[in-house]
């Protein structure tokens, strides 16, 4: 079968990979390029584990192929901390203890700082329809809530 | 199988000619990548619609705004035109999924889908949506509502393809929404949907209308017979009770995990009636 050569930019990083015409993006994430911060929980855009943004757009790696990443900017997980410093938004999942198993909480991170990016200041309510695709089977969501709107906060008084 | 991301329509068009009993079209791969891990379907070719910078816009012509195939849902509502324009059908494409399904998903791909509880559907059609086709024959464009042919199914010949939407003018003061039933908030599929679009004359008199239902029949049900109800009225309370008898009577719904075809019936009725006052109220505030 002929692999398709990919030319992509991840996490601001040129990358090359080869991939197969049926690899979704979060398979080459994983299995080629070891960025396994992304995480499988269903493999159908329901859950929100496998969440990058793709030109400023948050979407499901799951839902989406490698091949169709060309030529385009991909932000995962492992572009949110800047070396050793935290994001704020991790630094307040750890304060409010925001996460329990950890599944889901890459992919919730990249969507608050999605949503962030468009709305610093949203209410309760858009947060949790925001985050409404990814799915937490831990924590019942609240302390997640509180840890996005009070990074929100920080980070409106930082800027 | 092989992955081809064409250019041009050109380029398109030659590509499912050539293929067309095995190849499918890629727009947002929200529904066909979902298909194509489970082994539903195994196409030769994978065509991704979304290099071609013509379909991924949204565009005004003189008569009325075009939305192309590869336009994403987030797109539409982020766009202030089709925003202000045609806010049911916005909302609609809005209860599409998550957030990130709406950052993939397309209008088009939604309406060639064809599931029956699909949530632009019904909204396209009473906004009077036209598809365009096109193929190696040429383009035809067609009501959104003749597209779907039953649950999966399209009326799309071997070798067309459906390259945009348009959402012709309509008079000033014209207003559109869109409900849905579901038993949660968010992120659920339609147990029924409704779509009216209507427009009232300067004394607040409705003076055209289509309605739409979703999930209650093998494909989208476009209701003449309670649009006619709404024209020559003020959309009151009268009208409307006339608009939710119609509309039970033409849901033709099956019972299934979503809901019972009584319930469904039932819900038909009432989403049109709430539908219709809300299209109207926004058909009011314009000038």
């Amino acid at each position: 079968m002929n692999k398709i050569h990919v030319t992509t930019k991840i996490n601001g990083d040129p990358v090359e990979y080869l991939c197969d015409p049926e690899d979704t993006l979060l398979d080459v994430l994983r299995d080629q390029l070891g960025m396994t911060g992304s995480k499988e929980g269903c493999g159908t855009g329901d859950c929100g584990a496998c969440s990058v943004t793709v030109n400023g757009r948050l979407v499901c790696s799951c839902l989406m192929l490698g091949a169709e990443a060309s030529d385009c900017e991909v932000a995962t997980i492992e572009g949110m901390a800047d070396g050793e410093n935290l994001h704020p938004l991790q630094k307040k999942f750890i304060e409010h203890a925001a996460l329990q198993c950890g599944i889901c909480t890459p992919g919730i991170l990249v969507a608050a700082r999605s949503l962030l990016e468009r709305n610093p200041d949203p209410t309760e309510e858009e947060a949790r329809y925001w985050l409404a695709g990814n799915l937490c089977r831990c924590t019942g969501y609240d302390k997640i809530i509180r840890a996005v709107m009070d990074a929100a906060a920080e980070m409106r008084e930082a800027s | 199988m092989q992955y081809l991301s064409p250019d041009s329509i050109e380029d398109a068009v030659r590509i499912l000619s050539d293929q067309a009993n095995g190849c499918h079209v890629l727009a947002g791969g929200t529904d066909l990548l979902v298909r194509l891990r489970s082994g539903l379907t195994e196409p030769d070719v994978l065509m991704d619609i979304k290099r071609i910078r013509e379909l991924s816009r949204i565009t005004r012509e003189p008569n009325g705004l075009r939305v192309g195939a590869a336009v994403s849902c987030a797109e539409m509502g982020e766009h202030a035109d089709l925003s202000a324009a045609w806010p049911g059908v916005v909302e609609a494409a809005g209860l599409i999924g998550s957030t990130q399904i709406q950052g993939r998903a397309t209008i088009a791909g939604n309406l060639c889908n064809a599931s029956p509880a699909a949530d632009s559907v019904p909204a396209l059609v009473a906004a009077n949506g036209v598809a365009r086709v096109v193929s190696a024959h040429g383009v035809r464009d067609v009501p959104v509502e003749d597209i779907p042919a039953s649950p999966g199914k399209t009326s799309l010949a071997a070798g067309e393809f459906l390259s945009s939407i348009f959402l012709p003018d309509q008079p000033g003061r014209t207003g559109d929404a869109y409900l849905r039933f579901i038993p949660r908030t968010e992120m659920d599929i339609a147990v029924v949907g409704c779509g009216v679009a209507l427009s009232l004359d300067a004394q607040g008199v409705c003076t055209s209308a289509r309605i739409a239902l979703g999930a209650v029949a093998p494909t989208v049900v476009c209701v003449p017979e309670a649009a006619e109800a709404l024209v020559g009225t003020p959309v009151d309370d009268t009208a409307l009770a006339r608009v939710e008898e119609i509309c039970s009577a033409a849901a033709r719904p099956i019972t299934d995990k979503r809901g019972t075809a009584e319930f469904r019936t039932h819900v038909a009725g009432v989403l049109a009636r709430r539908t219709a006052k809300i299209a109207a109220a926004r058909a009011g505030e314009k000038a």
